[in-house]
């Protein structure tokens, strides 16, 4: 057998061309529906763990998967915002823990999620490096964003403009990074969490400047009166909160009505969770209240409807090239006739002829498990990156 | 060694005939074919190999009925008892040299490839002057070189019966007489019966015997 390989193998060495093309055919065919298979797997597993242990969620009425995705893996796709006013509402009801959750802005490429420390609590994260959050302007950091970014506690992170051209917007935010958080194998890992009102900061919700009371240069100052001065947009605004400005920051206006994306409920029994649902049931109401299970059931039930779909045009592909490969081993026979009564003349029967081919055979699937196989690897190692940037973000 | 009696050939297309009454060579013998192009050389030679069954008459290769043997014992013996040296070499050119040499080694367990079997087809191929070229692919070899290669292949299970067709066909003058020393050495030191057809008249004198084809009855319609 080793002679039979030792020729197939020279055989397979002086035709690159057609071998390489055998092996990238039979390959491929392999390494799709694997690599597919694969890959939803991780999918269903990353949004299933997920969404399973998010018992609900309350957001504004529209696209439940909309905010499912973007409150629980922090997705771009921003639903319409509710005010905080729901988190009071949940908490009011002595039914659930409401944890506030606002994911509307980046720093480099990763999402900013404002919350309260409960989510650490509920999520199970802990803090690796540093510590938690504990002043307006601190951040911490998921696993992976710490890694990417190469970022430690002590650094600084400024977040993104929302957009490119709004000049007039608010500034940057340089948050201070003092924690990273434990990897968790799940969206949390590429997140920036700081405290809700920090949002609001970033946003321009809530600023800290100058101090007006004590302004000299009249240029600053628009209108002063007894009880309130109007400065100019030559005023001073802090782009970093520090211990020294910190108590110049504040909120205009009543901050229970300060935007947020969703609510994550966390309801003290499943009683609790029945009744606060029964609560959101009305055609009044704005707000829509979602078992996250139930819509990511939803979504993947979508999806492997059409991995369905994406099976049978596989199986076809699949069956069209095993027939071509055939063919091009039925050809490459009929071409080696002369090989074929060389090897006979020389005295070699008609089975050492099938060894001969059975072993280029095997060489060549060989050779094409094996480089599937490195793929399979391959995706393996990246799926929950894959994952999280085919099918969530 | 060869003991041929009232053989009949023909192909199936019916335009070629071949009647031997008797031819025999003994062993030891180094034995020349000569005849017209186109009169059974080969045929000939085909038939004691037992590429070609035979269809009437005997042929004996020392104590075989070769005309007896089934299609694989024929493949058996041949690859065990012969050593045939082909018109067109019948190379196999995704194999270099020294892998052509040793190829009968690999496609029958009858043959035992080992070290010493390496040693030796090395030292052939460095007596047929193609020592320098073990690792070089066939299709780089010069008409010559394949033929030398094709012989070295042929000599090395050291065959009882050398079957050589126009085994110097294509070489020079000098390259000639130092082939057929090679093949007449191997020939008598391994006890070895040949029959080579040739066209070559000025090397009939080197053979003990001479078959004229012309004695023999063959016609091509």
């Amino acid at each position: 057998m080793i002679d039979s390989l030792y020729i197939a193998w020279q055989y397979i060495r002086s035709n690159k061309i057609r071998t390489a093309t055998l092996i990238a055919c039979i390959t491929l065919i392999s390494f799709l529906p694997v690599s597919l298979q694969l890959l939803l797997g991780e999918s269903e597993q990353q949004l299933m763990s997920r969404a399973v242990s998010t018992p609900l969620v309350i957001g504004a009425k529209g696209s439940s998967l909309d905010l499912v995705m973007n409150s629980l893996y922090f997705s771009d796709e921003i639903p319409e915002l509710i005010s905080m006013e729901a988190s009071d509402r949940v908490m009011e009801s002595d039914l659930a823990l409401p944890i506030p959750v606002y994911a509307r802005f980046h720093a480099r490429g990763n999402s900013i999620v404002g919350t309260t420390l409960d989510y650490f609590d509920f999520r199970g994260l802990k803090v690796t490096e540093g510590r938690n959050l504990a002043m307006l302007g601190d951040c911490v950091l998921g696993a992976k964003v710490a890694e990417n970014l190469g970022l430690k506690p002590g650094d600084s992170l400024l977040s993104s403009p929302e957009t490119l051209f709004d000049l007039a917007g608010v500034y940057p935010l340089k948050m201070k990074v003092v924690g990273v958080l434990q990897k968790s194998h799940t969206s949390d890992d590429l997140a920036v969490f700081v405290d809700i009102k920090t949002t609001w900061v970033i946003q321009g919700l809530g600023h800290g400047h100058q101090d007006v009371t004590n302004l000299t240069d009249p240029t600053l100052i628009l209108k002063r009166s007894q009880s309130n001065v109007a400065a100019t947009a030559k005023l001073y605004h802090h782009t970093e909160i520090t211990k020294k400005n910190i108590d110049s920051f504040h909120f205009h206006g009543n901050t229970s009505i300060y935007p947020i994306t969703a609510v994550i409920v966390a309801p003290y029994d499943d009683k609790s969770g029945t009744i606060l649902r029964g609560r959101y049931l009305s055609k009044d109401e704005t707000l829509q209240i979602i078992k996250p299970e139930e819509v990511i059931d939803g979504l993947l039930q979508n999806i492997f409807r059409i991995k369905n779909v994406l099976d049978a045009v596989i199986a076809v592909v699949a069956l069209a090239t095993i027939l071509a490969v055939i063919l091009v081993f039925a050809l490459s026979l009929r071409l080696r006739q002369r090989e074929i009564q060389t090897i006979f003349k020389l005295g070699c029967s008609r089975l050492t002829i099938a060894r001969l081919v059975g072993a280029e055979i095997f060489i060549i699937v060989l050779s094409s498990g094996l480089l599937c196989g490195v793929m399979i690897l391959v995706v393996n190692q990246i799926s929950h990156d894959l994952v999280r940037m085919l099918f969530i973000r | 060694m060869i003991n041929i009696e009232k053989l009949h050939f023909s192909y199936l297309t019916g335009d070629f005939h071949l009647y031997i009454s008797n031819l025999n060579v003994e062993k030891g013998e180094k034995v020349a074919v000569i005849g017209p192009s186109g009169s059974g050389k080969t045929t000939l030679l085909n038939l004691i190999a037992g590429i070609v069954p035979v269809i009437n008459g005997n042929i004996r290769v020392g104590e075989t009925r070769i005309d007896k043997l089934s299609d694989a014992q024929r493949r058996d013996f041949r690859i065990q008892h012969i050593g045939f040296v082909f018109q067109d070499f019948e190379l196999l050119d995704y194999l270099n040299v020294i892998d052509n040499i040793l190829h009968p080694f690999r496609i029958t367990g009858a043959l035992k490839l080992d070290k010493d079997v390496r040693k030796r087809a090395a030292a052939l191929a460095e007596n047929m002057g193609i020592g320098d070229k073990l690792k070089r692919q066939t299709n780089d070899l010069s008409h010559g070189e394949k033929q030398r290669n094709a012989i070295c292949r042929a000599l090395l299970p050291h065959p009882k019966l050398i079957l050589a067709d126009e085994a110097t066909g294509n070489l020079d003058p000098e390259n000639k007489d130092r082939i057929l020393d090679l093949l007449f050495r191997s020939v008598e030191n391994h006890g070895a019966t040949l029959l080579a057809v040739t066209h070559d008249h000025e090397l009939l004198k080197k053979f003990d015997r001479i078959v004229d084809f012309q004695n023999f009855q063959s016609s091509s319609d």
